[in-house]
């Protein structure tokens, strides 16, 4: 999970990393009440998920509360790269002498962390990794040894931070390296971390993603979730606990397990290039172990899609058996009654197939039709689709 | 002879007493596989009866490797507790492990292998979120459905297990020496690297499939592998090529950010160093079966 920047500072602070105080404003009017509290000038920015706010025009300095306002006034609405402004944070304003470029994150490749730090902060940091590699300095670090004074200096000394600043940025270092790990983040990112008049290393931006695998360590971690941004068949199936993400197409999918559905969506699209060009409306996974209530509960969110004309069901059985796959075709489709008003392609194979077919095959219902093969599946589901578009 | 698990792997159950370890544990004995004793410290001393076999549990994996010369160790203890139970596979010495459990935090991941690492890699780690090891007809160590296909020449590794099914159906006709699902977090101990290697060494595999999905550069790094060290035959299937960037697909693994990682990627770097991508599940399967017919 991706988190805000305030969400991310939140945690920051109370890890020790230093962050300067502010409020979150959904109004012109929060905005300006919020700038009179903390006094001064201040800075209003977007709380996007996304970088490069700034260059968008999503982070302004206002020096006055009335300022503040007008300044909230044209950064809520905004859309950053497709992302809707509906909060800004305002912050008391930094004295920036320098800007610098710190992370922690998860490195696949090398199956470690890595810390990476540039005195080139500020800017688009792809940018500095791509034209002065030599720039951004990259170090592994051992989960097991963690990170402390000592590791954090010998980091800061490899980006060539100033001499004047690597106490107070090793101290700062530290703390993220505690956020890192207390939050069960998979990165934190500070772009720019900088020394201002008074010496001092301040976070200004915070970017964090939290492993939702770990969130039985952190219950708190829960209330983090944009529920608000959730496309509504989306909140739907995570009410329901379904693995599932909208997408523009005709042809709904449901499948058991993520790299069969995401083969699936590939092969019906590519049935759309025969068929009109009619793509999936969606991913959705009911995993391994899916009993009858799931799969009635995953035809109910895709069959309650508008933008779904025909349904491809593409399973295969391992743990989940045919028969209760099958069952829950039945079941789903008698709880749906006449909602259910749209042709479903149904392929089985794997463990107890036959007694699957053999139970769609008893209830003989008028929108199943049975698939011998997956590409043959995928190819009825975008045909009945094209035709019913 | 296969690779990984064969016919002799005295196999381990960690976390058998539970109720999807012993569901398991009963599909892997009527798969073949030699199950030797099982885990848990509060039932050492009890033992715990299969249809078709009685299992000994023991206190830790040490004492269960002393008393049974147990060799491949399965894991299926819950995420929170997984950590703990691979670590002490590893300090137990076991030549492997296979982690099927979903959902471990990925720091517990980093923390083990990290400690996989340190202690030389003796034990060798598959996984976590696998579907696990096959060697049809030999043994099971995991949680693939065992009756798909027999053996054969081909040599499968795949990060998704339904993945895994379908090809091992595809080529049912053929059968398999060996089916390596990786796992797909975005740590996982054996890569598809390493199981190339394996396959590229076993005398009973004649062709190689390996089916990689979006994110990550895995399949990528497997690419120059195979162009530098692999001479078998090898035939590649990616999935997520219509998937939308930036969209999370379920697995941890299957994040598509800008352009690396995409499945386009991956399919040109896997050409490049002349493997056959097939564009669909059946269109890879062909490719194999018609190097396969080809070899005959
Ligand atoms: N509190 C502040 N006081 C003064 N200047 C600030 C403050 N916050 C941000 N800035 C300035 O605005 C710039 C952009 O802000 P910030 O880095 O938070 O946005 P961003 O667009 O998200 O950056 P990125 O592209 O790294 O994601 C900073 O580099 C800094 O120069
Ligand atoms: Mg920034």
């Amino acid at each position: 999970m991706d988190l805000f920047e305030y969400q991310a500072k939140d945690l920051f602070a109370a890890h020790g990393v230093p962050v300067l105080p502010g409020r979150v404003a959904s109004s012109v009017v929060e905005a300006e009440a919020a700038a009179a509290e903390l006094g001064g000038t201040v800075v209003v920015k977007a709380q996007v998920k996304t970088g490069g706010r700034g260059k968008a025009g999503g982070v302004k300095l206002a020096a006055t509360p009335a300022e503040a306002a007008e300044k909230a006034g044209a950064i809520l609405g905004m859309d950053i790269k497709g992302h809707a402004v509906a909060r800004v944070l305002v912050t008391a304003a930094s004295e920036i002498v320098e800007e610098y470029y710190f992370s922690f994150l998860l490195d696949r490749t090398s199956r470690t962390f890595l810390a990476m730090a540039s005195v080139e902060g500020g800017v688009d940091i792809e940018e500095v990794a791509a034209s002065k590699p030599e720039a951004l300095a990259k170090v592994p670090v051992d989960p097991l040894e963690g990170v402390d004074a000592a590791k954090a200096r010998e980091i800061v000394v490899a980006a060539g931070f100033p001499a004047e600043v690597t106490d107070a940025a090793a101290a700062a270092v530290v703390a993220l390296w505690d956020a890192f790990v207390g939050e069960d983040a998979t990165l934190v990112e500070v772009n720019p971390l900088v020394r201002d008049g008074a010496g001092a290393v301040i976070a200004l931006d915070g970017k964090m993603t939290l492993d939702s695998n770990a969130a039985f360590r952190h219950p708190e971690h829960a209330e983090l979730a944009d529920t608000g941004a959730a496309d509504p068949l989306e909140a739907k199936a995570r009410a329901r606990d379904l693995n599932y993400v909208k997408l523009d197409g005709q042809v709904g999918v449901i499948g058991n397990g993520a790299g069969l559905v995401m083969s699936t969506l590939d092969v019906v699209a590519y049935a759309g290039e025969r068929h009109g060009g009619v793509t999936p409306a969606n991913f959705l996974d009911i995993g391994g172990g899916a009993n009858a209530q799931v799969m009635a509960d995953g035809l109910d969110v895709i069959l309650g899609d508008p933008d779904v004309v025909a349904v491809f069901v593409n399973v295969f059985g391992g743990i989940t058996a045919c028969d209760q796959v099958a069952t829950g075709i039945v079941q789903a489709l008698e709880l749906l009654g006449d909602a259910a008003g749209k042709p479903l392609v149904v392929r089985l194979d794997g463990n107890n197939v036959a007694e699957g077919r053999a139970i769609l095959a008893a209830a003989a219902h008028p929108l199943v039709t049975m698939a011998d093969t997956m590409d043959g599946g995928a190819d009825t589901a975008a045909r009945l689709a094209a035709k019913g578009a | 002879m296969a690779i990984l698990v064969n016919k002799d792997s005295r196999v381990v159950v960690q976390g058998m007493t539970g109720s999807e370890g012993r569901r398991h544990t009963q599909r892997m004995l009527d798969a073949g596989t030699r199950i030797v004793a099982g885990v848990n410290p509060a039932k050492a001393g009890q033992t715990v009866d299969f249809d078709g076999a009685s299992v000994p549990v023991f206190a830790s994996v040490a004492e269960a490797m002393a008393a049974t010369g147990a060799d491949v160790s399965v894991v299926f203890v819950p995420p929170k507790a997984a950590k703990g139970a691979v670590i002490e596979a590893i300090d137990a010495g076991i030549g492997l492990t296979v982690i099927i459990t979903e959902g471990i935090p990925v720091h517990d991941t980093a923390a083990f292998w990290a400690h996989a690492c340190a202690t030389g890699n003796r034990t060798r780690v598959v996984g976590p979120n696998c579907p696990g090891v096959i060697s049809p007809g030999q043994s099971n160590a995991g949680i693939t459905p065992a009756d798909i296909t027999g053996l054969g020449p081909i040599g499968l590794v795949s990060k998704s297990g339904t993945l895994t099914y379908q090809m091992m159906y595809e080529l049912r006709d053929i059968g398999f020496s060996t089916c390596v699902g990786i796992g797909g977090d975005p740590i996982v101990g054996t890569t598809h690297i390493d199981a190339l290697a394996a396959f590229e060494a076993d005398p009973d595999t004649a062709g190689i499939v390996m089916i990689g999905e979006i994110g990550g550069d895995a399949e990528e790094r497997a690419a120059d592998y195979i162009r530098d060290h692999v001479a078998k035959p090898v035939v590649g299937y990616v999935a997520g090529f219509t998937a939308p960037e930036g969209k999370t697909m379920g697995h941890a693994g299957a994040i598509v950010s800008g352009s690396a990682g995409t499945a386009t990627a991956k399919k040109d770097a896997l050409e490049a160093a002349g493997v056959t991508v097939g564009k669909t599940p059946s269109e890879t399967a062909d490719h194999m079966r018609t190097i396969i017919n080809n070899q005959r």
